[in-house]
């Protein structure tokens, strides 16, 4: 009896066991693993109809490029999509656990989800992580009560804004942002002044670069339009080849008689001691 | 000639405690970006006037674009007295160049060297001037445009900025900077950089001059504010539709 009350009961989720051991290995100067960070712009507008997303596609691990074009729009529900910045596996975890989560609330409510919901739980799982599942969210959709935009950060906070912009590019992507977003704008200029933002990151910021995708939802519909600007296409190709020889190459072959450059002395002086 | 000598010398213990007071550890008035560009007449800079001390609001009408000599405009962000301190030697080297009376003046070239001469030196001995500098001007039709950091890295371009200004005014002025600015094209692309700066820097204040320097000489605007807009009809009621979020 005394075994069972020891021994916690299993919980799911994140275990806190090993945190102070990890300390201890710090301080005595073991340097922490890097993980896959997506070093990132993504950006969220809110427009006539509804809403538009915009990701950049690099994932780094360090200064390395690990992939070209990772897929940083994540699915919700039919009517709601999520941008994520941060560490690459908590963003696609706790994307995919929520969109879960909303599709058996569809069933249980026999209704569409709506955007605070995925809000919700979103931004209490993060804070009863305390800011540890590094992930940083641009939410948006459009549900019964309209289109809505959020950011949340990873300690659990989030805003409701117009325009927002999350990652490493976040900054220039926000200066254009500032500088030309207006209220009421088409879906025409949205999808523009997103693709701008996140070229802005794509080429201004070194954490985030190659392609740009956008997620354009309104009332009812929702287009994901994957590598909507390719402005990084790989247009060098060697004539050469790339194949190489396996000896080395013999670029030039030239004989030098020695005799005509040497003046052999007949006859000449001995050597003095 | 210059006393540049601090009076704190090379020490060999870095951690010694009597020659820590008398090294720059950390600045204390600090200003924000400084922004500046080549247009088709000469060259503009940019900053605000403000003067933070940590994170009050402590000084509101802090020159930080200066004029050196009669070819070169000096702009500088970081702590305020340091800056003070780079006028008084940049006074005195136009002072010795001018009493040689050889009809030969410093160029923008020249002081950009000097000071990347002076910060570097300064780092060198653990005792930074914290400041980052933007230098720019124009002397026989020929523009220069430079920028010196505390700890020496120098370079030049066409536009440049210190702080903020990397980050948010930059990225605008390498998709809208192209040669032979106007006059007023530039001034506009200027306040679009500090409109950004002014939103999204919390060190920024709505107080700015603009400065230009042109063969014919240097001009500083008055200090004036930018109109800026906060009636996003979504600010008004962000919540609206999303009861218990903010």
């Amino acid at each position: 009896m005394t075994r069972f009350e020891e021994s916690a009961p299993v919980k799911g989720g994140f275990s806190f066991d090993l945190c102070k051991r990890n300390e201890m290995l710090v301080q005595k100067g073991l340097k922490p693993s890097s993980y896959l960070k997506t070093g990132t712009t993504i950006v969220g507008l809110v427009f006539r109809d509804g809403v538009i997303l915009g990701a950049d596609t690099r994932a780094t691990e360090g200064p390395i490029v690990a992939d070209k074009n990772c897929e940083k729009i994540h699915y919700m529900a039919p009517n709601i999509y999520c941008c994520g910045a941060g560490t690459a596996a908590d963003t696609e975890a706790v994307t995919d656990m929520v969109s879960s989560q909303l599709k058996l609330h569809r069933f249980h409510t026999g209704r569409d989800s709506r955007v605070v919901t995925a809000l919700t739980l979103l931004k209490s799982h993060l804070f009863s992580y305390q800011g540890h599942v590094s992930a940083a969210l641009v939410l948006g959709g459009v549900d019964v009560t309209g289109p809505h935009l959020h950011t949340i950060y990873p300690h659990g906070s989030t805003d409701t804004l117009p325009f927002a912009t999350m990652g490493s590019g976040s900054l220039a992507a926000m200066a254009i942002f500032e500088s030309k977003y207006r209220e009421g704008l088409t879906r025409d200029e949205g999808v523009k002044l997103v693709a701008e933002a996140i070229s802005s990151g794509i080429f201004n910021d070194l954490g985030s670069g190659s392609n740009v995708d956008v997620c354009v939802i309104t009332k009812g519909n929702r287009e994901y339009l994957r590598n909507y600007m390719l402005p990084n296409l790989r247009t060098y190709v060697s004539e050469k080849g790339y194949s190489f020889s396996k000896k080395t190459e013999v670029l030039m072959t030239k004989i030098t008689p020695l005799r005509e450059l040497v003046e052999v002395n007949e006859g000449g002086d001995a050597m003095e001691e | 000639m210059m006393n540049l000598a601090d009076s704190a010398p090379a020490t060999n213990n870095m951690l010694g405690s009597e020659a820590d007071s008398q090294r720059t550890l950390y600045p204390y008035v600090t200003g924000t970006s400084v922004i500046g560009i080549k247009y088709k007449d000469g060259l503009l800079f940019a900053a605000d006037m403000g003067g933070s001390y940590g994170s009050t609001l402590r000084y509101k009408s802090v020159e930080r674009l200066k004029s050196v000599g009669k070819h070169s405009v000096i702009g500088a962000s970081g702590e305020i007295s340091d800056f003070q301190e780079i006028m008084r030697y940049l006074d005195e080297l136009i002072l010795f160049d001018n009493m040689w009376d050889d009809g030969n003046s410093l160029g923008p070239k020249e002081v950009h060297n000097y000071l990347t001469r002076v910060m570097y030196n300064r780092r060198n001995k653990f005792n930074p001037l914290w400041n980052s500098l933007v230098l720019g001007g124009i002397k026989n039709g020929k523009k220069y445009l430079g920028t010196v950091s505390m700890i020496g890295v120098h370079y030049e371009d066409d536009h440049v900025a210190t702080g903020f200004g990397n980050h948010l005014a930059r990225p605008i002025l390498r998709d809208e900077w192209h040669e032979n600015l106007t006059y007023e094209e530039g001034v506009k692309l200027l306040e679009k950089c500090m409109r950004v700066l002014l939103y999204r820097d919390r060190s920024a204040v709505n107080k700015l001059q603009i400065a230009k320097i042109t063969e014919e000489g240097f001009t500083v605007s008055e200090p004036y504010s930018l109109k800026t807009s906060w009636d996003f009809n979504a600010f008004k009621n962000p919540t609206l539709d999303a009861e218990g979020s903010w």
